[in-house]
C-alpha cells in the first residue's frame, strides 16, 4: 500500500516535469519556453517544500505516523525541482555564460538569496540516506533544521523576483508563517540553544 | 536624383526561417491558446474570465476580437529574423488584463475599440480628436520593423504598422510651453479586469500613464502603431493605437491610448511611481545600467525554436538606434537619468 502511494507521489512529481520539457523543447508552451521552465520549476520547488513541511504537523494532529514515510521523498523532490530551476537558469536563460552567472549571483540580491537557499538544500539532500542519518545521530536533526531557513530564503527569493504583484507572495507568506508557527517551540529552541 | 540613405531601423532582407511558422500561425496561436486555457490558467483568472460577458475560450472563436487587414507601405526587406506573429500576440505585459504574459491574449478579446477617441490636448493651439477611423486614415500608414527590448531582458523583432507621432503632434500645433508629452491608457474597469481588481492588475494605480520629452516624441523613430503583421492590432498588443519607442524599454510603449497631452513639466509615469529606483523616466535601453533584478548587458531574442534555441545576444546602447537618438542625450549622465 505504502509502496503504491509512494509510486503515485513519484509520478505526480515527475510527470509535470516530463510534460514541461516535452512542451518546452517542442515550443508549444507559450511564447517564451525559457521563462516558462524557470517559473514552473521554481514555484514547483516551493510548493513541494511547503507540502513536505506540512507532513509532520499533520501526522501529529491526526496521529498517523505513517505519513512521515513521505517526508524524505517530498523533500528530495523539492530539491530536484530546485536543481532543475537552477540548471534552467544557467543553461537556458544564461546559455552557459558562466561569467554572467557568477556576476548575477553576486549582483542581484534575489539571486544571491536563491543560491543561499539552494546551498542549504544540497547538504540536506545529500544526507537523506538512512545510513548517513544513522551515522550522524543528533547532528542530523540539527542540520535538517536549516530547512526552515531555506524555506524563508526561498520565499524572499520569490518575492524579490516579482515586479509588482504582492497577492501571490502574500498568500505564500501566510502559509509559510503558519507552518513555521506550528513549530515555534522547536525553532526557538534550536535558534537560541537552551540546553 | 533621388538619394535614399538607409537608416539603421530599416533592417534588411528575408524571413527564411520563419516562413513555416508564419504560414501556420493561426494553428499555432490556437494551440497555444488552448494550452493556456487548459493548463496554465489560474483558477482565479478562469473565474473572472467566465464571469465576463465574453467567454473567449469557452465558446466559439466568433466572440474573439477580429483584426482587419491594413493598407500600408511595406517596410524594406530585413535580414533580422522576425518574431513569429503568434509569439508577438501571446507574450504580452499588459497588466490591465492580468500579470502572466499569457493572460492578456486570453482576457482582452472582448475589448471594444469602436467607437474610440484619442485626444491631443494641453499646450497646443489646435487640439485634435481622432475617432476610430481617423486612426487609420488621417496619416498614411507605413510598416516599420523595430526591435522591441523588454526591461526583463527579452526582446522581439516586430513589423509594426503606423505613423510618426511627430505628424500628429505637428497637426495640434504645440505652443512654446510644450516641453513634454503625457500619454494615458484607456481607463475602463468594466472591460479591463486588472483595473477592477488589485489582484489581477498587480496593485498598480490605473490608468497607466507614460511620458516623453517633446524632442523624443518628435524623433522620426517614435511611432504610433495601429497594426502589426499587416493587420490591425489585437487588444493584447494595445488596440487600437499604441506608442512604439524602439530605443526605450518596452514599458514606455504605452498601449490603448486615449489621451496625448502636451505639458510643461515632466509628467508622472506608471512604473516610475511604482519603483523610482528601478524605472526611471527615460528608460533608454542601456547595457551598462542594470536593473536591480536583471543585468541589461545581454538579452534573449524570442524567435522560433524551443528550449534549446541559442538566442542570447548582446544588448546595444539605445537598442541599436544610437545613430538616430544618441544626440538627444548629449550632455546627460545616463547612469543617473536612466
Amino acid at each position: 500500500m505504502i509502496a503504491v502511494l509512494k509510486t503515485l507521489v513519484h509520478l505526480a512529481a515527475a510527470l509535470p516535469l516530463v510534460w514541461l520539457y516535452y512542451g518546452a523543447v517542442n515550443d508549444t508552451i507559450g511564447a517564451d519556453p525559457v521563462e516558462r521552465v524557470i517559473h514552473f520549476t521554481g514555484i514547483g520547488a516551493l510548493n513541494i517544500l511547503l507540502i513536505s513541511l506540512i507532513i509532520t504537523p499533520l501526522a501529529k494532529r491526526f496521529k498517523k505516523p505513517v505519513l512521515l514515510k513521505f517526508r524524505r521523498l517530498l523533500g528530495l523532490w523539492a530539491f530536484t525541482y530546485a536543481l532543475f530551476h537552477l540548471l534552467n537558469f544557467l543553461f537556458f536563460e544564461l546559455q552557459f555564460d558562466w561569467r554572467l552567472f557568477i556576476d548575477e549571483v553576486i549582483d542581484r540580491p534575489y539571486i544571491t538569496v536563491g543560491m543561499f537557499a539552494f546551498a542549504i538544500l544540497v547538504p540536506l539532500a545529500v544526507t537523506s540516506w538512512s545510513k548517513v542519518k544513522r551515522k550522524m545521530g543528533k547532528s542530523w536533526q540539527q542540520l535538517h533544521n536549516w530547512v526552515y531557513i531555506a524555506a524563508v530564503a526561498i520565499w524572499v527569493h520569490f518575492y524579490w523576483s516579482i515586479k509588482s504583484d504582492i497577492y501571490e507572495p502574500g498568500l505564500y507568506a501566510v502559509g509559510l508563517i503558519w507552518l513555521l508557527s506550528l513549530r515555534k517551540d522547536r525553532i526557538s529552541r534550536w535558534l537560541f540553544k537552551r540546553k | 536624383m533621388l538619394i535614399k540613405s538607409k537608416k539603421s531601423y530599416q533592417l534588411t532582407d528575408n524571413d527564411v526561417t520563419d516562413e513555416q511558422v508564419y504560414v501556420n500561425r493561426r494553428q499555432l496561436l490556437k494551440s497555444m491558446g488552448y494550452i493556456g486555457a487548459g493548463t496554465l490558467l489560474s483558477q482565479s483568472i478562469a473565474r473572472s474570465a467566465s464571469a465576463a460577458p465574453f467567454d473567449f475560450w469557452g465558446g466559439s472563436d466568433q466572440a474573439s476580437f477580429t483584426q482587419q487587414a491594413l493598407n500600408y507601405q511595406k517596410a524594406p526587406a530585413t535580414d533580422e529574423l522576425l518574431t513569429p506573429e503568434a509569439k508577438v500576440t501571446s507574450h504580452n505585459n499588459f497588466y490591465e488584463f492580468g500579470l502572466d504574459k499569457s493572460d492578456p491574449a486570453r482576457n482582452s478579446q472582448g475589448l471594444k475599440v469602436k467607437p474610440w477617441q484619442l485626444t491631443v490636448s494641453g499646450e497646443v493651439s489646435k487640439p485634435v480628436t481622432l475617432d476610430y477611423d481617423d486612426l487609420f486614415k488621417k496619416f498614411p500608414l507605413e510598416e516599420r520593423i523595430y526591435r522591441l527590448r523588454c526591461v526583463e531582458a527579452w526582446s522581439m523583432v516586430v513589423p509594426w504598422v503606423g505613423f510618426s507621432l511627430a505628424d500628429l503632434i505637428k497637426q495640434a500645433a504645440p505652443t512654446s510651453k510644450a516641453k513634454y508629452v503625457a500619454f494615458e491608457t484607456l481607463y475602463d474597469p468594466e472591460q479591463m479586469p486588472g483595473q477592477r481588481s488589485r489582484r489581477i492588475g498587480g496593485g498598480i494605480d490605473y490608468p497607466y500613464v507614460e511620458g516623453l520629452r517633446l524632442d523624443e516624441a518628435m524623433n522620426p523613430l517614435t511611432m504610433l502603431s495601429v497594426g502589426l503583421y499587416g493587420k490591425t492590432l489585437p487588444p493584447q498588443n494595445g488596440a487600437p493605437i499604441r506608442l512604439v519607442v524602439p530605443w526605450k524599454y518596452g514599458f514606455k510603449s504605452i498601449k490603448s491610448i486615449v489621451s496625448i497631452k502636451l505639458v510643461e513639466k515632466m509628467p508622472p509615469t506608471t512604473w516610475n511611481i511604482l519603483a523610482p529606483n528601478e524605472y526611471g523616466f527615460y528608460a533608454n535601453v542601456n547595457p551598462d545600467v542594470s536593473h536591480p533584478r536583471w543585468s541589461q548587458a545581454s538579452e534573449r531574442r524570442i524567435t522560433t525554436g524551443g528550449l534549446f534555441a541559442r538566442n542570447r545576444i548582446a544588448t546595444l546602447p539605445f537598442n541599436g538606434y544610437g545613430e538616430e537618438v544618441a544626440h538627444l542625450y548629449k550632455n546627460m549622465d545616463l547612469a543617473r537619468y536612466y
